[in-house]
Formats: structure tokens, C-alpha cells, sequence
């Protein structure tokens, strides 16, 4: 007979728990930041950084700031006087348009928020003939809004625009001229007709070997002494083509790059279609070629909307002039910080957003190729 | 289709405007129903633009008293605001009419680049800024101090030969931009801070304690400041001219925007009477209504009443008349005879 002893006995024995150290906040904390004696050192001296910097910056922005008022003489807090750029706000936005006019600006941008947003709703039908629309009919109203001198419209000229609107205009312009003249001069470099493609190469080197601010000096400095005495194009519109051109070339570059990473089997199958040049490179190449180089676009789009503060030296307004000139005004000297700390947020945003765009466009757009 | 041809119009405008080549500047002026000023992008006292777009200045008030004097109405100005690189550009290409931009009447400028200086409305000149607690009330004084300056100005030629040709020591300090040089001064950096004297007048208004600071009277270089046209249309530069004459003229009579009314109604100066067009040639030789210079003093005001008002005692520059006084009171400004 068997008999079963204590010992025998199955016990269930509950598992001990983890180290307390190893799991939960303490766990991670331990692992990630204190898992040597050499981050530890690091990680206080961060925190002690971060102490250092971080709430002074707070109490300078938020806590001791200022925000109502109509004069310098409100600041009292000792910290940012947003008072300065609330003041100036309508300048920084509008720039020198009247007062009266300026629901024409508001319309357009509205209008075009209107057309944009459909853009981005997967149901919406008839999307092709928006895009169409938003990219041929929009600006000539954007223009009419703007420039005016129809329907009733009383003419607002181009110096008295600026700030953030022409920022916008100036980026937006050449944003929208310079992707398809890119493509172009992209096809036109890789073309076998000795014509077009030494004429491509250049046009693309000559105008990716100059600084942009030169480009803008010889568009308000030297054309003008180039034609007759009295015939004067418009400021605006000279330093909108010299950015245009300055930027085709670059998106030509970033184009290129594109249609070089298509293997050669596409181009060879587009022809054993019976497609011919333009329908295989519509149909077939630019559609892969473009999707691919979407981050270099956009890294091409976002140093465009930066560098339209150049306009600044031949004496337009942007947003960072507007600023600059704020802040000179006897009446508000001393609160440089808080105009360049507003016009760096409104270049971040801009810029974070356009980043944003291209990242969801990509995710959009992607067809495999993902690891 | 007629709202198309006006957009087509617009268009063309916005593309090409094409002023008649040659033609008479006043003409073109008359014509188009405003004057084309070129001024600065910003330069407080001179020409600045305030939170509406309202541009205000010494300089902004010459090119509205031209507009007064050719439209009788001070506001048909508008401003192109310049950097000082395209200045002589935007004037010589014909994009402006006439230049109002804080620039110095040179040999160089005045023969060599087509353009003809108007006048003088503003005698500027390089000058030292002191703590008045250095006790110094003269440049003469100045032997061993340390002098912050903006490096690579013609300000920093000036120092050097107004020092070696008195024998003084000095110990500059040079900075890169007017911000840093003024941030210097006021830290204690150095003794004395040089510049041109408008300049001095608007970079001590940035220091913590303007009032600790003064500006010595001497004068170390000569910067006249004033408008200036195209070469080849004498017709416009006497506009100009004259423009700039009226305000001092109109000064040495005593006549203001406010009496103004009142001189012409019952003023027995002959003098006054002439200025006002109420007889002599009045406006018949520059083209202009006779009335001209009475708009620009009625719209504009003398040239005490804008001095004060932009960079005078009435504005938060507070510099003193000094030199830019009229020639009775012991300055340069002086208007020839209105007869």
C-alpha cells in the first residue's frame, strides 16, 4: 500500500513577484535612465538642466507675461509683453492693407481652407476637378481679391502688402510654379535631345549656383537698369519669379532623383504598352517617381516658406519684416524677443504643419516597398 | 467683358508700368494723381511706418509737402520703402520720383550716378554719446578713452583721424551692429559711444537710463541729408526743391499750419504775402497752382513744426535744433528769397 506522505503532496506555490525594482515606473526609470553610474551622472545633470532652463522660460512666456493693454506702459509683469504683438498683430497679419479691405484677404484664405479641406476627404467626389480648380481658377480670385481694381474692388497695390499674408502669397506661388517647372526641367536633363537637356543642365546650374539673395539684389537692383527709363516691373512680382526660378531648379534636382530610382523595366514596359513619352511618364513613371521624393519635396517646399524672409532686403514687408520694423518703433524698443520668439512660433507652425502633411500623404500614398 | 478688360488691364498694371520715357516728371506726377517716394524701410524720426502703415518722418514730410504742393492735398504720396542698396536704382530706373531716404549729398553721388541733390533737410554729422557721470562736457576731453564703435563704417575713419590729428589716445571697441554697439555702451564697455548724431539721439532712448547719457556738441564729419531727383529735369528738381525751401521760408516768417489762415487774410508782409502766392510769381515758374507753398504749410506745417514733431522735442528722439536751426538763429538752414 501506497501511502501518500506530506511529502508527496503537489503544493501549488504562488510565483514570487518581480523585483520591485524591475517593473512598473521604478523598473523603467532604472533601466532607462540610472542603469549605470555614468547615466545616472547624465540623467541628473538633464534634469538639473531642464530645472534650470525650463522655469524661467515658463514664468517668463506665461506667468509674469502681459497680455492686456494698449502701450508699453501695461507691461508691469516683467516677463514677455505679448502686449507688444497684440498690439502689432494686424501689421504682422496684413501688413500695410487698409483696414477696410482687409475682409478681401480673409476671404480669400478662407476660401481656400474651403476648397483645400475636401482635399482631404477620402468620400468626396469630383476630387480631380477641385485640384483642378484650386490649382487654375483659385489664384486668378486670390488675385482679383487681393490686387482688386475690378467689380467694384478699389485697387490695393503690392507694397502695401506684407506681413504674414505676403509671406503666404510669396511661398504659395512659389510653391504651386516651381513643382511643374521642376518636373519639366527634371524630364529635361534626362532627355535625349542634346537641345533640351543642355538647356536644362543649364538653366538647373546656373540658378542652383547662386545664392537666392542674389538672385533677389538682381531682380530689384539690376533689372530695372536693364530696361528703358520708366518701364518698371512690379517689386513683388520680380522677386516672385526670381524665387520661382531659384526653387525650379532645386525641385529639379530632387525630381531627378526620383525618375532615377525607377527601375529601368518600368520605363521599358510603359513602352511595350505602346505608350508614348508623355503618357508613359504621366501614366506610369512620375506617379512612382514623385510619390517617392515626396520628403525631399517637402524639405525643398519648407526651405522655400523660409527663405521668403530674404524679401526683407529689397524692402518687403514678410511677417519678419513686419517684426523687424515693430520693433524699432520708439514706442515699443526692448521688446525685440517677444516679436522674433511670435515670428519663429508662426514659421514653426507653418512649417510643422506642411512636415505633417507630407508624412500622412506618404502613408496615403504608400503601395507596398514598407518593411 | 468689361469686368474682363479691366482685369486684363489690372494685370498689365500689375506687370508693366509704362511711364512716357523723357517725359517731364511733374507731368507723369500730375497725371498718375500721386507722387512715388522713395524713403527707408524704417528708421524712427525719419521714416517709419507706425502700426496702421502710417508713415511718419523728417524725411516722409518732405515727399508729403511735394504732394501737397503739386495736389494741394498732402496725402496723394505713396511710400517705396528702400533699403540702401536699391535707393539710387528705384530712383534711376524712374520706380520713384524722388528719393527722401536719409542720404548724404557726396561729390560721387552727385556727378557720377545721374541724380541731382534737391536740398539739405537735415544736417547730420558724426558725434559722441558720454555718461554724464564721466563729468566730460566736450570731445576735447576725451584722451584715453575707450570708444565703442560699429566696425567697418566710415564712423570708424573719422574716429581715427579726429584722434591722431588732436594727439589723443583712444581705445576703440568695435561691435557689429548698432544693437550690440549701444548693449556695449550701456553695460560700461567703454566710455564713449560715436555715431552719426541722429543715430545717437535714437540708440540713447534704448539705454536702461537715457537720461544718464549725454551727446557732446562737436560734430567730427559733415553728412548732409536731403532729397534728391533724377539728373536732366530741371522742372522736378525745382518742385523739389522749392518744396524744401518753402518750409524754412516759412519758418523765418513766423508762418505755421495754425496762423497760417490768418497770415493770409490779414498778413501786410510782403514777404509773407509773396510766400503765400498772394502775389509775385506765385507758382507760374514750376508749374504749379499758386497756392503751393500756403498747402504746404497748411498740410505739412514750417520746418520747426516738423522737426519737432518727428525728431525734435516733440518726439521720443528729443534732439536739440543744433545746426538744422535757421541761419538767424545761429544754424545752416536757409531758404533764398521767395520774390
Amino acid at each position: 500500500m501506497i501511502q501518500s506522505t506530506p511529502r508527496d503532496t503537489f503544493k501549488r506555490v504562488r510565483d514570487m513577484p518581480p523585483p520591485v525594482l524591475t517593473i512598473g515606473v521604478l523598473g523603467w526609470l532604472r533601466t532607462n535612465l540610472f542603469s549605470s553610474a555614468a547615466n545616472t551622472v547624465l540623467t541628473l545633470f538633464a534634469v538639473y538642466l531642464l530645472y534650470v532652463a525650463i522655469p524661467p522660460v515658463i514664468n517668463w512666456a506665461f506667468i509674469a507675461a502681459d497680455w492686456v493693454g494698449t502701450s508699453r506702459e501695461d507691461c508691469t509683469g516683467g516677463g514677455a509683453c505679448w502686449v507688444f504683438v497684440l498690439a502689432r498683430l494686424n501689421q504682422f497679419i496684413y501688413g500695410f492693407y487698409p483696414d477696410a479691405q482687409q475682409w478681401r484677404v480673409n476671404l480669400a484664405f478662407g476660401l481656400l481652407i474651403a476648397l483645400f479641406v475636401p482635399l482631404f476627404v477620402r468620400s468626396f467626389p469630383n476630387k480631380t476637378w477641385l485640384g483642378f480648380f484650386l490649382l487654375f481658377g483659385y489664384p486668378i480670385i486670390a488675385f482679383v481679391l487681393f490686387y482688386g481694381g475690378v467689380l467694384g474692388l478699389p485697387l490695393i497695390s503690392t507694397d502695401q502688402w506684407g506681413g504674414l499674408m505676403l509671406t503666404l502669397i510669396i511661398s504659395a506661388v512659389g510653391m504651386v510654379a516651381s513643382l511643374p517647372l521642376g518636373v519639366l526641367l527634371a524630364l529635361g536633363r534626362r532627355s535625349e535631345m542634346p537641345i533640351v537637356r543642355a538647356f536644362s543642365v543649364a538653366f538647373i546650374e546656373l540658378w542652383r549656383g547662386v545664392p537666392l539673395i542674389t538672385v533677389l539684389f538682381m531682380s530689384s537692383v539690376m533689372l530695372p537698369l536693364f530696361l528703358p527709363e520708366g518701364v518698371t516691373f512690379d517689386k513683388l512680382l520680380r522677386a516672385l519669379i526670381g524665387i520661382t526660378l531659384f526653387e525650379s531648379a532645386y525641385m529639379a534636382e530632387v525630381v531627378r532623383g526620383g525618375l532615377q530610382a525607377i527601375p529601368t523595366g518600368q520605363y521599358e514596359a510603359a513602352k511595350a504598352l505602346g505608350l508614348n513619352f508623355w503618357k508613359s511618364m504621366l501614366l506610369i513613371i512620375l506617379p512612382q517617381a514623385l510619390k517617392l521624393v515626396i520628403p525631399g519635396i517637402v524639405n525643398t517646399l519648407i526651405a522655400l516658406f523660409k527663405d521668403t524672409t530674404l524679401v526683407i532686403i529689397i524692402g518687403l514687408f514678410d511677417i519678419l519684416g513686419a517684426v523687424e520694423s515693430a520693433i524699432k518703433d520708439p514706442s515699443w524698443l526692448g521688446y525685440a524677443v517677444e516679436g522674433y520668439v511670435f515670428a519663429a512660433f508662426i514659421f514653426w507652425i507653418f512649417c510643422y504643419g506642411m512636415s505633417r502633411y507630407s508624412q500622412g500623404l506618404e502613408r496615403k500614398l504608400s503601395t507596398g516597398h514598407n518593411r | 467683358m468689361k469686368t474682363l478688360k479691366s482685369l486684363a488691364a489690372s494685370v498689365v498694371l500689375l506687370t508693366l508700368s509704362i511711364a512716357v520715357a523723357q517725359a517731364a516728371t511733374l507731368d507723369t506726377v500730375k497725371q498718375r494723381g500721386h507722387v512715388q517716394c522713395g524713403v527707408n524701410t524704417g528708421l524712427p524720426g525719419f521714416s517709419f511706418p507706425d502700426d496702421r502703415g502710417k508713415w511718419s518722418g523728417l524725411d516722409v514730410d518732405v515727399c508729403r509737402a511735394i504732394a501737397a504742393a503739386v495736389f494741394g492735398d498732402a496725402g496723394n504720396v505713396k511710400f517705396t520703402p528702400l533699403t540702401a542698396k536699391e535707393r539710387f536704382t528705384a530712383l534711376q530706373s524712374g520706380e520713384i520720383d524722388v528719393l527722401s531716404r536719409n542720404t548724404t549729398w557726396t561729390t560721387t553721388r552727385d556727378t557720377s550716378l545721374g541724380l541731382n541733390f534737391a536740398g539739405v533737410n537735415y544736417y547730420d554729422g558724426q558725434g559722441f554719446m558720454v555718461k554724464k557721470s564721466l563729468g566730460v562736457n566736450s570731445a576735447k576731453d576725451l584722451g584715453g578713452a575707450s570708444v565703442c564703435i560699429q566696425a567697418g563704417t566710415t564712423t570708424e575713419l573719422n574716429l581715427a583721424d579726429y584722434f591722431r590729428s588732436r594727439n589723443m589716445k583712444y581705445t576703440p571697441i568695435t561691435y557689429d551692429k548698432a544693437a550690440e554697439t549701444v548693449a556695449g555702451f550701456d553695460a560700461g564697455r567703454c566710455d564713449v559711444l560715436t555715431s552719426d548724431q541722429s543715430q545717437l539721439y535714437a540708440l540713447r532712448i534704448q539705454l536702461k537710463d537715457p537720461g544718464g547719457a549725454i551727446v557732446l556738441p562737436e560734430v567730427i564729419s559733415k553728412e548732409p541729408l536731403g532729397p534728391v531727383v533724377r539728373q536732366g529735369d530741371d522742372q522736378w528738381f525745382n518742385v523739389v526743391k522749392w518744396s524744401l525751401f518753402a518750409m524754412l521760408e516759412a519758418e523765418d516768417m513766423g508762418v505755421d499750419s495754425k496762423n497760417v489762415d490768418d497770415m493770409k487774410a490779414n498778413s501786410k508782409n510782403p514777404a509773407v504775402r509773396r510766400l503765400l502766392g498772394l502775389e509775385g510769381i506765385g507758382g507760374k515758374g514750376l508749374g504749379l497752382p499758386n497756392e503751393w507753398a500756403y498747402n504746404i504749410v497748411k498740410m505739412v506745417g514750417n520746418y520747426a513744426e516738423a522737426f519737432d514733431r518727428n525728431v525734435g522735442t516733440g518726439s521720443k528722439l528729443n534732439i536739440a535744433r543744433g545746426i538744422n536751426a535757421l541761419w538767424k538763429d545761429g544754424g545752416l538752414q536757409y531758404a533764398p528769397p521767395f520774390r
